[in-house]
């Protein structure tokens, strides 16, 4: 009963996004005033939401008579991991992005106000066309309350990679990154369609764009954490095709969460805007297209079914494809914005777009290009870490320098010697700490050198916006993008301290022996059987001293019977100056068991400024509201 | 600059950029991209020492050797009668085992031994590295006509 529930309310979702789309249609040509568009829009947010609720039932109880449920979950599995069994699957997860997706319409239906209606109606219209392709996506290719007509006796588990409790709340935070960038591409349309692309609109869609990218910082912070963790290699970024999905959607973000910060402050840059909502929501299209069309046969890739990938290659085209077009046809129509000279925020925010815009080239085409060639030649080949590294590094390098400056210059038009003269403390601090690198730390790579002196100089910039200011009264956003910007310099001495510094032993171990890696004494002192709620493991007990009270470390290498699989967990201690982090390998022919320790100075800090930076943009959410509210309380008493 | 190309100037720094990008992009891909080799087609197309390749095939039966250090191994990749043997260092994954499909990533050194960072194994029933999906087709097929 309730899988048929869940079904009703999805035809019901569809056929009202169908009239959401006809009426937008119409109201958009005539007259947009009591349309119904924006109540459509809500109910059919509702709806979502039901058919979703269904569906999380569905799986908390374990219907085995639901293919989708048999497929992906086990009675003997934890609460937890049954309710993100609903959405750890390409069905679920496809139908919570959707759901994301409605009920943000419904949100803008109910809350904006200030958008002229004609083009906030357009908007729901081109969210109720999204919305669309993705329910038809969903009734005829992969529903997801398909019923079996003879339900089998256990389901056939969740892969054990995937049940963590990262990993459980990992794709929704991704999700709603995703799906926030489609509305800040239905605003872009509904703009294009009525040709009103300005201030009003920019700060309409800025709300929209901050929230999608704090989500999309959350979700590659938390995604960088858990491939750290859980694969047991001690790496934190892999330049795998599923972690460039997410990274691609989300430098596209950045690029236009800065260029929208243009238009609605200083009516400059609108085609540029308009062309980077389509560009932020396209990446975001292409990254569920990696990920779900099964077309990358890794973990993430649940549906290797062909017709499947066609379908939302097909919306892709459709998508970004009408989008373009839409573009073409009507920018020429738009009116410039203002002018700034090249010395200027705004110049310095160019910059900022162009080197983003040119890193999101480089890693989508290094993500792409295996793709094509075998498509087309049928050779086979891998891109990873050389590729990447030596190419968007020095990029990412220069665009870190430019944020250090840009900040610091005045809107419209500035002087260069006034900013010379600004970022003269910065360029201090950045020598001494090249200085301080040199004399005391011994020789290094070149990168991390720079990585590290550029983030001792690049985190006193951040924070120079503050200087001289009655720090109570400066306004809420301006801490928000000084702390995201200092979070920047904090992951990035991140990353170079790990690069740099990292010292690794790998050994054969018998119980007793001890090995050091960095300052660390390791005594492995043996091996013991143990067992959790749904699998066994074989776990060595460690024993780790560096002079003050010694830690136990218990490293695992687990066994999952449904279905059958082996994984290592690797036992991990943090202390403020970094991580010891113990993998367990395999029992070699004496009886030795191979042990892998590395330590990795200051490695948490990469986190630590994800953090950091998630943290800036919600201030800045919460600064741009409350401002805004009261304008339009003081609009309302005047 | 004259302020009324202002657009004008924007679009072409934005296609200079796009462009420049592409540029960076082919000339990292031409250096780094990793090419998926088969001990056959190495037999009949060397590849230099040095250059990163990924090594797919089958693990030969009885050839894994332990080192004394207890972390190296070195182990023959097969693809019918052409053979490469390949050292490791460090953890191999769990289910790296003799007569099943392996994909090596690393290169060759001067004296023709394929020195492996990382191997790929089999992960369990879903997941398996892409090209190794391909080697197990063919292995069914060749199942198939020895059944019949």
């Amino acid at each position: 009963m309730i899988a048929e529930l869940g079904l009703a309310a999805l035809w019901l979702a569809a056929a009202l996004a169908g009239l959401q789309l006809l009426f937008a249609v119409r109201a958009v040509r005539g007259d947009p005033e009591g349309s119904g568009v924006r109540a459509i829009a809500v109910v059919q947010g509702l709806l979502a939401a039901i058919a979703f609720t269904m569906l999380i039932l569905l799986f908390l109880a374990t219907d085995l008579s639901v293919e989708l449920v048999a497929a992906n979950s086990h009675t003997a599995k934890p609460w937890l991991y049954k309710l993100a069994g609903a959405w750890g699957n390409h069905e679920g997860s496809m139908l919570l992005w959707v759901t994301v997706l409605a009920l943000a319409g419904a949100l803008v239906a109910i809350v904006e106000r200030n958008l002229p209606e004609r083009t906030l109606v357009a908007t729901l219209g081109a969210q109720a066309a999204i919305a669309l392709g993705f329910y038809a996506f969903l009734l005829i290719a992969s529903n997801p309350f398909e019923r079996l007509s003879l339900a089998p006796a256990e389901g056939q588990g969740l892969n054990p990679l995937l049940q963590d409790p990262g990993l459980a709340f990992h794709p929704p935070t991704l999700y709603f990154g995703y799906v926030g960038m489609s509305v800040a591409f239905s605003f872009a349309v509904g703009a294009l369609i009525t040709r009103d692309v300005g201030a009003a609109f920019a700060r309409a869609m800025r709300p929209w764009v901050l929230m999608s990218w704090i989500f999309l910082t959350l979700g590659i912070t938390a995604g960088s954490y858990w491939a750290y963790y859980e694969l047991g290699w001690g790496g934190w970024w892999f330049w795998d095709p599923v972690e460039n999905a997410s990274l691609m959607p989300w430098l596209a973000a950045t690029a236009l969460l800065h260029s929208v910060a243009v238009l609605a402050t200083r009516d400059a840059l609108r085609a540029w805007t308009i062309m980077l909502a389509v560009v932020a929501f396209s990446m975001s299209m292409v990254g569920t297209f990696l990920v779900r069309s099964g077309i990358l046969t890794s973990v993430h890739a649940f549906a290797v079914d062909p017709q499947r990938g066609a379908f939302i290659l097909g919306l892709l085209v459709l998508y970004i494809g009408g989008a373009l077009a839409l573009f073409g046809w009507r920018i020429g129509s738009v009116r410039e914005g203002a002018r700034f000279d090249p010395v200027s925020r705004e110049g310095a925010l160019v910059a900022n777009n162009l080197l983003l815009s040119a890193i999101l080239g480089i890693v989508l085409v290094g993500t792409l290009y295996p793709l094509g060639v075998e498509a087309v030649t049928g050779e086979k080949l891998s891109v990873g870490p050389p590729y990447f590294n030596s190419t968007a590094g020095p990029l990412a390098l220069i665009l870190v320098a430019i944020m250090a400056a840009g900040p610091l210059l005045k809107w419209r038009r500035d002087e260069w010697r006034a900013l010379i003269d600004r970022l003269a403390l910065p360029v201090l601090i950045l020598a001494l700490a090249l200085a301080a690198m040199l004399l005391l730390a011994g020789p290094t790579g070149i990168l991390p050198l720079l990585g590290l002196t550029l983030a001792a100089g690049v985190a006193a910039a951040a924070l120079a916006p503050l200087w001289g200011r009655n720090l109570r009264r400066t306004p809420m956003f301006t801490w928000g993008m000084a702390i995201a910007h200092f979070g920047i310099a904090v992951a990035l001495a991140g990353m170079a301290f790990e690069s740099a510094y990292t010292k690794e032993t790998l050994v054969a171990a018998r119980p007793g022996e001890t090995h050091r890696v960095g300052p660390w004494a390791v005594t492995f002192q043996g091996v013991e059987p143990v067992a959790g709620p749904n699998w066994t493991a074989v776990e060595a007990r460690l024993t780790a001293n560096r002079g003050g009270a010694p830690i136990a470390l218990a490293p695992q290498a687990r066994t999952f019977p449904t279905p059958l699989t082996e994984t290592s967990e690797a036992a991990i201690a943090t202390r403020w100056n970094g991580q010891l982090y113990t993998v367990l390998g395999n029992r070699d022919a004496s009886g030795r068991w191979q042990l892998r320790l590395w330590w990795k100075p200051f490695v948490t800090l990469i986190w630590f400024g994800g953090c950091l930076i998630a943290l800036g943009g919600l201030l800045s959410l919460f600064g741009r509201a409350r401002r805004a509210k009261r304008v339009r309380l003081r609009e309302a008493y005047a | 600059m004259k302020p009324k190309n202002q657009r004008l100037v924007l679009a072409l720094l934005a296609l200079v950029a796009i462009i420049g990008a592409g540029f960076l992009a082919l000339a990292g891909l031409r250096d780094n991209a990793a090419l998926f080799r088969t001990p056959a087609e190495l037999a009949a197309n060397p590849v230099e020492p040095g250059r990163d390749i990924r090594l797919g095939g089958m693990v030969a039966a009885n050839s894994i050797r332990e080192a004394s250090d207890g972390v190296t191994i070195d182990f023959i990749v097969e693809e019918g009668e052409a053979r490469v043997p390949v050292r490791f260092t460090g953890i191999a994954p769990d289910l790296f085992r003799e007569s099943s499909g392996v994909v090596a990533e690393g290169a060759f050194d001067r004296r023709g031994t394929f020195i492996a960072h990382t191997i790929l194994a089999k992960h369990d029933e879903n997941y398996m590295p892409p090209q190794m999906a391909d080697m197990e087709t063919r292995d069914e097929r060749l199942q198939r006509t020895l059944e019949r």
